[in-house]
């Protein structure tokens, strides 16, 4: 199941999903920028308990796919998309749905570590809860806040500093940090945009790790540059291409074991062989 | 041996060979420095050195002295910098939410295509004269803020600020007593300071971090989500820094408080009632009849003045160099 | 089914109908019960008071709406807009009505042509708007500032290359001296130029005293805002420079200061637009006079911002719409030179 350049879109689809968690579809999608076309049509369907992993070479349109699936696209002055995006068969682009509220359900966590500041580790990790409304009794709050850091592979290394500002931890520690802020929500979906690429290879492990507890519970996206990363990680695999003066497309999709052995396109056998990219 | 070993561990003096033209630069520049320090420093001097033949002529009764009466000589600046502080603090009272308000709009509300007509806006604002606010304050508002300054003394008068010795209940109340009071001064002062301290906040906000927007945006956060947990407290030296710098501006300011004020000298907290006096107003006002001796006391007068806003001055630039945001930006 | 175009961006909105619905029915329902409460039940008076009244409650009454339907994140977050979205309001209403009040009251006097070409030299205050002008205080206003400029802005802007090409531990201590004295209220460096040059040295008020207390206003300003924007020349162009073997002079004319010349230039425009309007210490140094004068060493000199005070307070009808004439054609002048430095900066961006 794979579709080129020159074929009618094809929607792809995985094997066959667990029913339990929530699953993500993206229709017909399209990206522009200021007037200029970065994304054509593509779709995809990113199944519930498993790790997507966008693959492509850089400008490919992954991230902005990416931070479509999410909403976040939109805030960025003069981006503009078209299609469709369905969590549990419901297009988060309908006119009456709160932005808020979908970005509750599907987080991110971003390429650079971004805890905030002025708040200490431990309200860092409940940050999102208070941001949307949730009102916490202490014992609840400290709760949470274990579990949270937990899943995130990072209580052990913080539990006697919880009060420490979130900008006093590593690289790697704060990104893991952001890993639990964003559980805190309870999402359906997790998306990460090159989580380690600004990590050391120690702390890239951990977080590998991680992705891989959390993918039992819930739906997880990941884009990546790193294709051992991708091979490591992932359950199935979208390739990415965008051509000279194109804009972005998905050449091919599959199981990640498919993607990475067979490959059925020759431009995704080259660029999993390190040809380009 | 064991010397030329040492000589090599030593950092080397360096003869900069400066070449001729370039020594008559850097002297030539070196003294315009000079003497701009030294004029400018003269000035400060001059008016701090005219406090001791105040002290001399008056005592320290100068400084407790609530009346300003040339004629019999009592001179004194109790009231007047009582006076000074009510405007000023009116102004801001009034200013700092409307700058705050107008910095976030125009940083986090406004349609990007509006936005750098808004930025305009608030310099604009910023360089029309103060006499013109002045008129404005005297003509234009004077009337209606003695509504409101009627309206506050009816309805708060269990604050004392809020009360007159005059009916506000009558009838036919006493409108001349709501009027040319540190209230409506303070008023049209605010207008001064609110574009000051508007740039700077609305400059700092928006150099609040993407990244941080967008974690919190990412999390579910709504707009003022956004703002409480990164753009205010990512600002808060700069709202800091601002507001000082409006107060700064407030005290020094004179044409607008000289238009709408009558002079009285009296030590007073009921702001909404007729008459006040301020350093500034004070000078513009009795510099013309004065003897020498209280030549001297005005000037003493205008260096507690100066005392003052440079005190401001300098808090205010020491919040906005230490935020994250201050590096490389100027007030 | 509709037929929806792939290939065309699809509009994507943050509102929902619920946010237009609950801000449209609490902007009505606040007016009719405000108009019915101050008009019927309480009587009070005041457009202000009524306009206040409204906005409060449909503030509260937009919250409210918004509590049955909204979570409460919403609902703070709506309430909160509001509140912004007024006070910016007022901010802007106020500027406007500062303005408009000016050209209105000012009209009268404005159109006639007799406002630009005469002075006030042997017209009687009361005289009508036909008679009498203001071209003796703008001419005043020219040459003072013009003698400023030509004092403060050398002046100052050897000082920033002092401070920024030379540096130093002496220009430390002279840019603190600088910056402290951008705090010094402006009637104070009238009083001080008063004090020293008229009492002490007997000089008349003429316009060159009122020169110099405008001078000693603008220096710090200008020697401040000079040394930012040398500073921001890159300093890589500095080292481009001497590594070709041009000396410091040579640098600092050849390369900082062509590179940093419009914004010298917009700091030298906002200088002058500044000083344009400065009143205080003009009012201690100068005399305002009546008549036409154009040499700044003998006799005083009117001004603008002077002719503005003495006329709105004299209280004579005619010479009160002359005063507005002259601080419309005031604000004209400061908005143009304010103009001017936005297309000067534009400029700048475009050709970079």
């Amino acid at each position: 199941m794979t579709s080129t350049l020159l074929d009618p879109p094809v929607e792809a689809t995985a094997p066959a999903p667990f029913a339990e968690a929530s699953h993500l579809e993206a229709r017909a999608v399209s990206a522009w920028y200021a007037g200029h076309k970065v994304l054509a049509r593509v779709s995809l369907t990113m199944p519930g308990n498993s790790v997507t992993a966008l693959i492509g070479p850089s400008g490919c349109g992954k991230s902005t796919f990416l931070r479509i699936l999410n909403r976040m696209h939109e805030t960025t002055p003069g981006a503009q998309m078209a299609g469709e995006v369905l969590l549990d068969g419901e297009d988060i682009y309908a006119a009456g749905r709160r932005v808020n509220d979908t970005r509750r359900r599907i987080g991110m966590v971003f390429q650079k570590p971004n805890p905030f500041p002025a708040m200490s580790i431990g309200d860092n990790v409940v940050a999102g809860l208070k941001l949307t409304g949730a009102r916490l009794k202490r014992s609840e709050r400290d709760a949470v806040i274990q579990r949270c850091l937990s899943r995130a592979g990072l209580w052990n290394e913080v539990k006697d500093r919880l009060d420490r500002a979130g900008s006093s931890l590593s690289g790697g520690q704060q990104q893991r940090l952001c890993i639990a802020r964003s559980l805190a929500v309870d999402p359906d979906v997790l998306l990460m945009d090159e989580p380690c690429s600004a990590l050391d290879p120690t702390s890239t492990l951990r977080i590998e790790e991680t992705i891989h507890e959390l993918a039992a519970t819930m739906t997880i996206v990941i884009v990546t540059h790193n294709m051992q990363q991708a091979a490591r990680v992932s359950d199935s695999c979208a390739f990415f291409l965008a051509t000279e003066g194109n804009p972005g497309v998905i050449v091919e999709y599959g199981t990640t074991d498919q993607v990475f052995h067979a490959p059925v396109d020759p431009r995704t056998n080259d660029y999993v062989n390190g040809r380009f990219g | 041996m064991d010397g030329s070993a040492s000589a090599l561990d030593e950092p080397r003096n360096i003869d900069q060979g400066l070449s001729r033209s370039d020594r008559v630069f850097v002297t030539s520049a070196r003294s315009v420095g000079v003497f701009v320090f030294v004029l400018v420093a003269a000035i400060g001097l001059f008016l701090g050195y005219q406090a001791l033949p105040t002290l001399h002529h008056y005592g320290f009764r100068f400084f407790t002295e609530t009346q300003w009466v040339p004629e019999r000589n009592i001179v004194g600046l109790a009231a007047v910098l009582l006076g000074t502080v009510e405007v000023a603090l009116i102004a801001l009272a009034v200013g700092f939410p409307l700058a705050l308000f107008t910095a976030l709009f125009v940083s986090e509300y406004a349609p990007a295509r509006v936005r750098t007509a808004c930025v305009s806006l608030i310099d604009l604002m910023a360089a029309v004269p103060s006499i013109i606010y002045g008129l404005w304050g005297f003509f234009l508002l004077q009337p209606r803020a003695m509504l409101v300054a009627r309206f506050l003394a009816q309805h708060f008068s269990f604050i004392p600020f809020f009360r007159v010795d005059t009916d506000p209940n009558a009838a036919a109340w006493a409108q001349s007593k709501f009027t040319a009071s540190a209230f409506i001064a303070g008023l049209a002062v605010s207008m001064m300071v609110i574009p000051l301290a508007a740039a700077i906040m609305r400059g700092v906000f928006a150099q609040a971090p993407l990244g941080e927007r967008e974690a919190a945006k990412a999390l579910g956060a709504t707009r003022w989500g956004v703002i409480k947990t990164v753009v205010l407290p990512f600002g808060r030296r700069g709202i800091i820094g601002g507001t000082m710098l409006a107060l700064g501006r407030a005290l020094g300011e004179t044409i607008a408080v000289a238009l709408i004020i009558s002079p009285a000298f009296e030590i007073k907290w009921h702001v909404l009632s007729v008459g006040t006096a301020t350093v500034s107003a004070l000078i513009a006002g009795r510099f013309g009849e004065a003897t020498h001796a209280q030549l001297s006391a005005l000037l003493a007068a205008g260096f507690v003045l100066f005392a003052m806003t440079l005190g401001v001055n300098t808090v205010a630039a020491v919040f906005v160099n230490r935020s994250r945001s201050g590096e490389g930006s100027e007030i | 089914m509709t037929v929806v175009d792939l290939d065309r961006p699809r509009p994507v909105s943050t509102r929902t109908f619920d946010d237009y619905a609950a801000l449209g029915g609490a902007a009505v329902g606040s007016l009719a019960t405000v108009w019915l409460l101050y008009s019927r039940v309480f009587a009070t008076q005041g457009a202000l008071g009524f306009i206040v009244c409204w906005y409060v409650g449909f503030i509260a009454l937009y919250a409210a709406v918004s509590a049955f339907t909204q979570p409460r994140v919403t609902v703070v977050d709506r309430a909160i807009s509001a509140v912004v979205h007024g006070g910016a309001a007022v901010v802007g209403i106020a500027l406007a009505t500062t303005i408009g009040y000016v050209f209105v009251k000012g009209w009268p006097a404005l159109h006639h042509l007799n406002f630009y070409t005469q002075d006030m030299g042997g017209v009687r205050p009361t005289a009508p708007l036909t008679q009498g002008g203001v071209r003796h205080a703008v001419v005043g206003s020219a040459i003072e500032v013009g003698l400023a400029v030509v004092m403060a802005m050398p002046l100052g802007v050897a000082t920033a290359v002092y401070m920024a090409e030379v540096g130093g531990r002496l220009s430390n201590a002279v840019r603190t001296v600088i910056e402290a004295m951008t705090a010094l209220p402006d009637i104070l460096a009238g009083l001080f130029v008063y004090t020293v040059l008229i009492i002490g040295l007997h000089w008349e008020r003429t316009g060159l005293a009122a020169s110099i207390a405008l001078a000693v206003t603008m220096l710090p300003v200008v020697a401040r805002s000079a040394e930012v924007v040398l500073k921001v020349v890159p300093s890589g162009l500095r080292e481009a420079s001497l590594a070709l073997g041009a000396s410091k002079w040579q640098t600092t004319t050849g390369v900082v200061l062509p590179t940093a010349r419009s914004g010298l230039a917009t700091s030298l425009i906002i200088g002058i637009a500044r000083i344009t309007g400065e009143t205080a210490p003009l009012l201690i140094v100068s005399g305002a006079s009546t008549f036409f004068n154009t040499n700044p060493t003998h006799d005083p000199m009117n001004s603008l911002p002077l002719y503005i005070f003495t006329a709105v307070r004299s209280g004579e009808t005619n010479f009160v719409a002359r005063g507005y004439g002259a601080a419309a054609f005031l604000v004209l002048l400061v908005l143009g030179l304010f103009a001017l430095t936005r297309v000067l900066a534009r400029g700048r961006l475009e050709s970079k």
